[in-house]
């Protein structure tokens, strides 16, 4: 690979470019003409964009309207910023805001620090034949679906599942509604999520662990450092800003916590404390066909998002690091 | 080490527990809450999922997207990838088009009401289409184009090939092994989506694998109650909801667990290739 960068800045447009004034109409015409076939590839791709990523983002001005489908977007009534006064104001939509947040939270707690100390167990293995089998075994649940994993959970913590019938028979607990009660549904996603994504995230820690010299293990071993003060004095410090910057690309998205995830454990019973953003657009927008209202809500979670995702790419360049584009 | 074990075996536990359950024959499951090690296995839940029209249907269905789909993703993704290789004309402005995608997105209902807009609500088009081209994917695709030494095409076209020659017949064939993976994504996405088939698709016969999973073993429907009425004769005779559930998630995670291999080697190259960035 080359040293391309995203950014664009590097994108080497010909000496030509920067002469505009003097390039005649001609020979823009000829350029074109000479690219007409690249054109042609890149059309269908450039339709897609068009008609499913940005005709969307235009529709989001039914936010501003009342919208109906069936006076369509141009003679349904206009109605300004009623919409996002409501999003402001409604207690359901505050919930769920801060249920979104406090989700994500958790998952930044709890799952995140798995990750890194699942990584730290796998370099520490020697045996390269071990270390692979175990690393088999932690990927895979990343690409099963989460209708398979919701559905396993389902089946292994109802009240006469598996789980249950341990905990019965083994220490006399009475049957905990795990899929029903309120204040298991936030450990429940938090698990899964650790169940399905921790050994994934040890992928880019690995990476990073890799690059680590190990004259400086062996200079430890001289002063007598053990085990653990490896880990802590040469590890850790080794893959900090790795942490550093995933932790703050994770704080860019913090509005998305993963539609089905929560969709498929949602239930009647734990809706209160589980509703999070895009569960909420969706029961209000298309189960409800309040459309205007749903979208408003939408927007303002992509329009937050836009303004997290900028300013943990500028945070992380302010480290040091490239960030995500 | 041994933690580490231990972490290994959580994770398969939960297969274990799957392929146990699914075995296990109605009389045993009726007098156990649960089962580790059936006295027998029996293959009653397989036989009778194997015989519902309706998960066979969704079977075909969802193989059938998801073969389509990803041949279409990936053609679409590289035939746009590699103008964007190029030096055309408005590079830069096109690339921005892709790159926004990144941090803006349009939002659940007004990408529904476009999508219902192009009339694909209940087409398998609505499986395929909306979600043809993933961003991520065509970016690194691209950077893969960037490495292809500009020598190989050159030649081409002093040969007298044109632009599309020159993709068809040297690019695309230089990046098998990209495509390869790319396709890989594709397909183990577009295999285990929930969401689409979700809100785009009505229709019960049109359901796809995930969709009737989630009705039989979160909302334990029965596999019968599923279908037009003409099997809800055979239902007594049906093996306890549970052991048809896991059976079904079996069968469903079967191609990932085939395609797991290659999807190993691949994805952790395309984490690390989207991390480095080129």
């Amino acid at each position: 690979m080359n040293h391309y960068k995203l950014t664009g800045h590097a994108a080497t447009t010909p000496a030509v470019a920067s002469r505009k004034g003097r390039r005649s109409i001609a020979s823009v015409a000829g350029k074109l003409w000479n690219e007409r076939y690249l054109y042609l590839l890149l059309l269908p791709g450039l339709l897609y964009f068009i008609i499913y990523r940005y005709v969307p983002m235009l529709g989001n001005v039914i936010a501003f309207q009342d919208f109906s489908p069936f006076q369509g977007f141009l003679h349904s009534d206009w109605v300004g910023l009623k919409h996002f006064k409501k999003v402001f104001e409604d207690r359901e939509v505050i919930r769920v805001i801060w249920n979104t947040l406090y989700l994500s939270f958790l998952q930044i707690a709890f799952a995140f620090p798995v990750s890194i100390a699942l990584s730290l167990m796998l370099n520490e293995v020697r045996g390269e034949r071990y270390k692979r089998v175990v690393q088999s075994l932690v990927y895979l649940p990343h690409f099963l679906s989460w209708v398979v994993v919701a559905g396993i959970v389902t089946v292994m913590l109802k009240s006469d599942g598996i789980v249950n019938h341990f905990l019965q028979t083994g220490f006399g607990i009475p049957a905990i509604p795990f899929l029903t009660a309120p204040h298991w549904f936030m450990p429940l996603i938090v698990l899964e999520v650790i169940w399905k994504e921790s050994g994934w995230g040890t992928i880019i820690f690995l990476a990073a662990l890799a690059g680590v010299n190990p004259h400086l293990y062996e200079a430890a071993v001289v002063d007598g450092a053990n085990k653990w003060r490896q880990i802590w004095h040469i590890t850790l410090p080794s893959i900090r800003s790795t942490i550093i910057i995933l932790l703050i690309l994770r704080l860019g998205s913090v509005l998305d916590v993963g539609f089905e995830q929560i969709f498929l454990m949602l239930n009647p019973l734990n809706k209160e404390i589980g509703d999070v953003l895009d569960t909420y657009v969706y029961y209000k927008g298309i189960q409800n066909s309040d459309f205007s209202f749903a979208t408003a809500v939408g927007l303002f979670k992509s329009l937050v998002g836009l303004i997290l995702i900028v300013g943990a790419n500028k945070l992380a360049k302010r480290f040091g690091e490239e960030g995500i584009y | 080490m041994v933690l580490l074990a231990l972490v290994g075996l959580l994770m398969l536990f939960p297969f274990y527990y799957m392929i146990a359950t699914s075995f296990t024959s109605g009389a045993e499951s009726a007098t156990k809450t649960f089962v580790l090690f059936p006295q027998k296995w029996v293959t009653d839940a397989y036989q009778y999922i194997f015989n519902s029209r309706v998960f066979v249907r969704s079977l075909f269905v969802t193989a059938g997207v998801t073969v389509v789909g990803s041949l279409f993703s990936l053609l679409l993704t590289s035939m746009m990838a590699y103008p964007l290789s190029r030096n055309i004309t408005g590079q830069r402005f096109f690339l921005f088009l892709v790159l926004f995608t990144f941090v803006f997105g349009a939002g659940i209902i007004p990408t529904y009401m476009v999508v219902k807009a192009t009339h694909l609500i209940d087409s398998y088009w609505a499986l395929i289409i909306p979600g043809a081209i993933n961003s991520f994917n065509l970016i690194v695709l691209r950077q893969f184009f960037l490495g292809i030494p500009n020598d190989l095409t050159e030649a081409a076209v002093l040969d007298g090939a044109n632009d599309l020659q020159i993709f068809a017949r040297i690019i695309m064939p230089l990046s098998k092994p990209a495509l390869a993976a790319f396709g890989l994504f594709y397909a183990v996405t577009s295999w285990n989506t929930y969401f689409n088939a979700l809100i785009y698709i009505n229709d019960p016969d049109k359901w796809t694998v995930q969709v009737i999973l989630r009705q039989i073993v979160i909302l334990s429907q029965r596999l019968d109650s599923l279908s037009d009425g003409q099997q809800a004769a055979i239902a007594q005779a049906a093996p306890p909801g549970e052991t048809i559930g896991m059976a079904a998630i079996l069968i469903a995670t079967v191609p990932i667990l085939a395609l797991y291999p290659f999807l190993q080697k691949h994805f952790a190259k395309g984490v690390m290739l989207g991390s480095v960035k080129g």
